[in-house]
């Protein structure tokens, strides 16, 4: 059983491949074009790039290098649902923890004071 | 403050949480308080404390057991004046005052879908930081969790794409 959000990370573990998304959240790219910012050999990004399809990631709408390659942003929002999940209840429970530690530490000192 | 936590320049300004994924199972989040981690660790350590900040903005905790010490169970439920509650369980793992807190965490309305936090206290010139990693027990609870109820958000993911990815390290674990 393949399990994408797995998938998903595994293929976002590599920094230049995290490089190319984020070059083709720009707009779509041609191999060329993905190659020449990261200073990289042709058959290299097409490893790469290979790693993001199987992840369901990018799509080329043919295998020729001069097709466009396109970002498929689904995978991402799973991701983005989880950590945002985490981010909304953390957040404010800090906030809040943030809140009372003042309340905290003024009850301290008085107590202090009152001793 | 040990020396690699203070190498860590990202996160090193109070008030602002920071959080990253860490694996395809663990999520960090950061915190640093403008107080020494003794009264920090003292905020989680009593039920007449943890209700004061405790549950989400607006709600309150209505009722909150804990037994604070390694093994000892909690819960916690957390609800709108009038409206719908919801109970929260778990049993504390690791109590080190005021370095380190591990205690499982399971909604009840998702039975076995269990996650542990990790929260490390480190302070440094009066500052704490409190570190979280929140580890799922499964890739089914996580994806349990995911398409439970999760409000189709807005996020727009392009724009976060740097934001959420920075710290991926891989599928170190």
């Amino acid at each position: 059983m393949t399990d994408q959000l797995s998938l998903t990370f595994a293929a976002l573990a590599d920094p230049t491949r995290r490089g190319i998304l984020a070059r083709l959240a720009d707009g779509d790219a041609t191999v060329n074009e993905l190659a020449e910012p990261f200073d990289l050999t042709l058959p290299t990004v097409s490893k790469h790039l290979k790693v993001l399809q199987r992840a369901g990631l990018v799509t080329q709408t043919r295998k020729a290098q001069w097709r466009p390659c396109h970002l498929e942003p689904a995978p991402l929002k799973d991701v983005a649902d989880w950590v945002d999940r985490y981010r909304r209840m953390w957040d404010s429970r800090f906030e809040q923890l943030d809140a009372f530690l003042v309340e905290l530490a003024r009850k301290e000192t008085n107590d202090e004071r009152q001793r | 403050m040990n020396a690699s936590a203070s190498q860590q320049s990202d996160t090193r300004h109070v008030g602002a949480m920071s959080i990253r994924v860490r694996s395809d199972l663990e999520i960090e989040m950061r915190r640093t308080f403008a107080f020494p981690r003794r009264l920090v660790f003292e905020a989680h350590s009593k039920p007449e404390y943890i209700s004061r900040w405790w549950g989400p903005r607006g709600s309150e905790l209505i009722s909150c057991d804990m037994d604070f010490r390694p093994g000892g169970a909690w819960r916690f439920v957390v609800g709108k004046p009038g409206g719908q509650q919801y109970a929260f369980r778990g049993e504390y793992k690791e109590v080190v005052p005021p370095e380190r807190l591990v205690y499982t965490f399971e909604f009840e309305g998702m039975p076995g879908s269990i996650t542990v936090d990790a929260i490390t206290f480190t302070e440094h010139e009066g500052h704490t930081t409190l570190t979280c990693v929140s580890r799922m027990d499964s890739i089914e609870a996580r994806d349990a969790m995911l398409a439970s109820g999760m409000e189709k958000g807005a996020a727009e993911t392009y724009d976060r794409l740097e934001e959420m990815l920075g710290g991926i390290s891989g599928n170190s674990e």
